[in-house]
C-alpha cells in the first residue's frame, strides 16, 4: 500500500512561543488555556488529536476531591491532609493540596466552555446524590459532597475548541521527542509529526510537561498491544524519558505496583466486569446462588440499605474512596463489602456478580448509563457494546473474576506504575530542577486522576506564563538539533534490523525478572547491565519502514531508559517499604526511620545523583498554597464566587 | 544523511479486528482518522478507511463517537467480552 502522507523527512520546521505545552491531554489542554488567558504565545504539542487524546479523551465519570464546591461539606485543607496521611506521607502534598483547592474552578471553566458538569435536564431529580438547587452530583459520601460525578465525554471537545478560540497554537500528531537545555535552563523542544516525519523545533521562553507516567515497562503484549496498560497505547511516559535525559529529578520511581490492569493479560477492559469500586461504586454484589454479599462499616456493622453504603460511619467525619485509595485506613475507611476470606468461611460460592438490578432506580441508571457512559473507555467499548449484545441493567447481572474488584490475579512480578506512582519532582510553583521548565497531571510524583491533572494542568500553566516575562528565547545549539534528528531517523536506514516490539517484549521481560515482586541489589545491578547491552548492541539494530512504526520505536527507546530509571531508583532505597510496595530480599527492613524519606534521582550526564528530602518538605499546604497563590485566590474570589 | 527512505505501508497481521467499517453508510470524510489518537487508520481514496495496526487499538471508542453516519462498529477481542446472566436464572 501507498503511504497516504507526504515524506517530509529532513525538512525542519521551527516555531518560538512564550509557553510550549507538551502533552495535548487534560493537563496540558488547561496549562495552554491559563497560559493564553495570561495573554501569552502558546504552543500545544500533541502526539495524538487534541480533541479526544489522552488518558480523559473519551471520557471521565468523576472529579475528585472538589472540595471547594458549594455543596462540600469539607476544606481543601482537611482532604488534602487526609491524603497525604493515608498515604503515609509518600504523597504529593502540593498536587493534592491543588486538586482540593482549584478542581472546582476548573469544572466551572469547562461548564464555560460547553462540558456538563450538572444534571441540567433534571435527569436525577430527587435522587439521593443530587443537590435540587445546584443540580451538582455526588459520588461515593453523599453527606459531605467533594467528589462530583460529571459528564465527561463532553470535556476533551470542549477544551480543545477553547484552546483554539484563545489562539493556542496546537501541533496535533507531533511527538516531543527531547527537551533542549541551556546552562540548566531549558529552552524549548524537538520533535516530530508522527505522520509525515517532518523535524520540528520549538524555542520557548518556558515550558509545561504535561505527559504520561511510563508504561509497558514490566507489561507489554506484542499481539494487543494497545491493551497492555490502562492508559492510552502511545502515552507509555515519554516526558519522563526525556526530562530524565537532560537531569531532571525524579522521585518515588521505586514504586511500583503489582498489576490492577492489563486487557491484554490478566485482567479484563476497565469497567466492563462485575465490581462495586470507582465507576461503579456502591453497587450490589451477589454470589451465585443470588445471597447478597453485606456492605459493613469501618467497624464490621453490617449495613441494611444501600443508602447507608453512601455515608460515613457513626463518629466518622468523611471518608475516603476513589483512584488511589485501594485499602484505606481505619480513619478514612468507608462502606465495603465484606472481605473475601471472610465471605468465603461464610460459605459464599464463586462467582460474585454485580447485581443492578435490585437496586433503586436512580442508582442503578447513574452507574449503568451515567458512569459507565461517561468515563473514559465505555461510552461506546462497554454501554453501546452491552446493549448491542441485549444486557438490560434492570433484568442482567455482570460477572466478576477472580476474588476482587479488580476481575484479575496478576503475579508479583507483574508490575506497572498505577494508583500513585513516581514521578517529576516539584516546587510550590510546580517547577522542575531545571529552570524555565514545569510539570502537571501524571507526569507528577504521586498524582492522579482528572481533577488533578486539570487543576496541576492550570497551576503549571499559569506559573509558566508569570516565569516566562522574565526569559527571553534562547536559540539551540545546532550540534543538539543535529544529533536527535539523527537518533530519531536512525531506524529508518537499518536494513533487515529489529522490530521495536521485539524489544520491548525484552525490555518487559527483563523488568519482570530483575526487578519484579521482591528486589535486591545483585538482580537490579544485571539488570541495568543487561539494559545497557539492549542500548548499545540491539538499539542500533532497530529499523522501521514509515513515520507511525518509527514513532513506536521512539517509544520504545523511552520505555528503555525509564527502565533504568527504575532499576537505579530500586537500588538508591536500601531497605523495604510497605506504602512504596518495595520489598527487598537484601534489605528486608520496613520503613525503617532512617529512610523516611524521598529518595531522589538524577541523571546527570550518566552520573546518577541523589538526594534525601523531608515527606513534608511543602510546609503546611494551606499556609504555603496561599503564600504563593494571592493574586490568583483574589481572583477566583470574583469569578469563581462572585464576591 | 543516507537517501531519502521510501515510507512503506504494510497491513501488520493481528488476532484482532477491533473496528470494522460499514462500506454502505461511510461517507469517507475521515473524522475517525483524525481523531483516532493511537493512530492506527489510515485514509484511503474513495473508499473506507483502513485500520492498519488493529493490535494497537486502545478501545477507546473514540472514532465511533466521531462518526455521523454510523459506519464504524467497536467490538472488543472475543476474550475481553464479559459475561452476563439473567437475574432470574440465578434465582431459580
Amino acid at each position: 500500500m501507498e503511504w497516504p502522507y507526504k515524506n517530509e523527512i529532513d525538512i525542519e520546521e521551527t516555531h518560538e512561543c512564550d509557553v510550549l505545552v507538551l502533552g495535548g491531554g487534560m493537563a496540558g489542554c488547561f496549562a495552554a488555556i491559563a497560559a493564553a488567558r495570561d495573554g501569552k504565545k502558546v504552543i500545544l504539542v500533541e502526539k495524538g488529536a487534541t480533541c479526544r487524546s489522552g488518558a480523559a479523551g473519551s471520557g471521565v465519570d468523576h472529579w475528585e476531591s472538589a472540595c471547594s464546591n458549594p455543596c462540600s461539606k469539607v476544606t481543601p485543607e482537611e482532604i488534602a491532609k487526609a491524603y497525604i496521611d493515608e498515604q503515609d506521607g509518600y504523597s504529593n502534598g502540593i498536587a493534592h493540596y491543588i486538586e482540593c483547592e482549584e478542581g472546582w474552578h476548573r469544572l466551572l471553566d469547562l461548564e464555560t466552555f460547553g462540558g456538563k458538569i450538572r444534571d441540567t435536564e433534571g435527569e436525577f431529580k430527587g435522587a439521593d446524590f443530587e443537590d435540587d438547587e445546584t443540580g451538582l452530583m455526588f459520588a461515593y459520601d453523599y453527606e459531605n459532597r467533594f467528589t462530583l460525578r460529571v459528564w465527561g465525554s463532553t470535556f476533551k471537545p470542549a477544551l480543545y475548541e477553547e484552546c483554539l478560540r484563545l489562539g493556542v497554537k496546537v501541533f496535533d500528531y507531533t511527538e516531543a521527542t527531547a527537551l533542549l537545555k541551556k546552562n540548566n535552563k531549558g529552552i524549548g523542544a524537538l520533535g516530530m509529526n508522527v505522520r509525515t516525519g517532518r523535524f520540528m523545533i520549538f524555542k520557548s521562553k518556558t515550558t509545561v510537561l504535561a505527559m504520561s507516567r511510563p508504561a509497558r515497562v514490566w507489561l507489554f503484549d506484542s499481539d494487543l498491544v494497545g491493551l497492555s496498560e490502562f492508559r492510552p497505547t502511545q502515552s507509555i511516559g515519554s516526558g519522563h524519558a526525556m526530562g530524565y535525559r537532560i537531569g531532571m529529578e525524579f522521585t518515588m520511581m521505586e514504586k511500583s505496583v503489582q498489576g490492577e490492569y492489563s486487557a491484554a493479560g490478566r485482567s479484563f477492559p476497565a469497567y466492563s466486569t462485575g465490581n462495586n469500586h470507582n465507576t461503579w461504586y456502591a453497587a450490589t454484589m451477589i454470589d451465585s446462588r443470588g445471597v447478597e454479599i453485606p456492605y459493613v462499616d469501618r467497624d464490621g456493622k453490617e449495613l441494611k440499605t444501600v443508602k447507608e453504603r453512601y455515608y460515613p460511619a457513626k463518629g466518622q467525619k468523611f471518608f475516603l474512596k476513589g483512584g488511589v485509595i485501594d485499602n484505606p485506613k481505619y480513619e478514612y475507611r468507608g462502606p465495603e463489602t465484606l472481605g473475601f476470606d471472610e465471605l468465603m468461611k461464610r460459605g459464599y460460592k464463586l462467582p460474585f456478580y454485580a447485581d443492578l438490578t435490585s437496586m433503586p432506580e436512580s442508582e442503578r441508571n447513574v452507574i449503568w448509563g451515567m458512569m459507565v457512559g461517561e468515563e473514559g473507555k465505555t461510552k461506546i467499548p462497554v454501554l453501546q457494546n452491552f446493549k448491542d449484545r441485549g444486557f438490560d441493567s434492570s433484568k442482567h447481572i455482570l460477572q466478576s473474576y477472580g476474588t476482587g474488584w479488580q476481575s484479575a490475579n496478576f503475579l508479583p512480578q507483574e508490575r506497572q506504575l498505577f494508583g500513585a506512582p513516581g514521578g517529576i519532582f516539584i516546587d510550590w510553583d510546580l517547577k522542575t530542577n531545571i529552570d524555565g521548565i514545569y510539570a502537571a497531571g501524571d507526569q507528577l510524583f504521586a498524582c492522579d486522576c482528572a481533577g488533578s491533572a486539570a487543576a496541576t494542568g492550570y497551576y503549571a500553566g499559569r506559573k509558566a506564563a508569570e516565569a516566562s516575562e522574565k526569559y527571553e528565547i534562547i536559540e539551540p545549539e545546532r550540534s543538539d538539533i543535529e544529533a536527535e534528528k539523527k537518533r530519531l531517523y536512525a531506524p529508518l536506514y537499518v536494513k533487515d534490523g529489529m522490530n521495536w516490539k521485539e524489544l520491548n517484549k525484552a525490555i518487559s521481560k527483563a523488568m519482570q525478572n530483575y526487578c519484579g515482586g521482591i528486589k535486591n541489589d545483585m538482580l537490579l545491578k544485571q539488570g541495568l547491565d543487561l539494559l545497557d547491552t539492549y542500548s548499545k548492541e540491539y538499539v542500533p539494530m532497530l529499523s522501521c519502514d514509515n513515520p507511525h512504526e518509527l514513532v513506536r520505536t521512539h517509544e520504545v527507546l523511552d520505555i528503555l531508559d525509564v527502565s533504568k530509571m527504575i532499576l537505579n531508583a530500586c537500588l538508591l532505597r536500601k531497605s523495604s517499604s510497605k506504602p512504596l510496595c518495595f520489598d527487598r530480599s537484601d534489605y528486608p527492613e520496613m520503613d525503617p526511620k532512617e529512610d523516611n524519606f524521598f529518595i531522589t534521582i538524577m541523571n546527570n550526564d550518566g552520573v546518577i545523583e541523589s538526594r534525601r528530602v523531608d515527606k513534608d518538605y511543602y510546609g503546611d499546604v494551606k499556609t504555603e498554597y496561599e503564600k504563593h497563590n494571592q493574586d490568583y485566590m483574589n481572583l477566583a474570589k470574583e469569578k469563581y464566587y462572585g464576591k | 544523511m543516507e537517501n531519502k527512505k521510501e515510507f512503506i505501508l504494510k497491513e501488520i497481521s493481528s488476532s484482532v479486528m477491533p473496528v470494522v467499517y460499514d462500506p454502505e453508510k461511510c461517507v469517507h470524510c475521515n473524522s475517525c482518522v483524525n481523531v483516532c489518537q493511537v493512530d492506527i487508520l489510515y485514509p484511503r481514496k474513495d473508499d473506507t478507511p483502513i485500520v492498519v495496526y488493529p493490535g494497537e487499538c486502545y478501545y477507546c471508542g473514540c472514532c465511533v463517537m466521531a462518526c455521523t453516519h454510523d459506519a464504524i462498529k467497536l467490538r472488543h477481542p472475543l476474550m475481553n467480552q464479559t459475561k452476563f446472566i439473567l437475574k432470574s436464572d440465578v434465582e431459580k
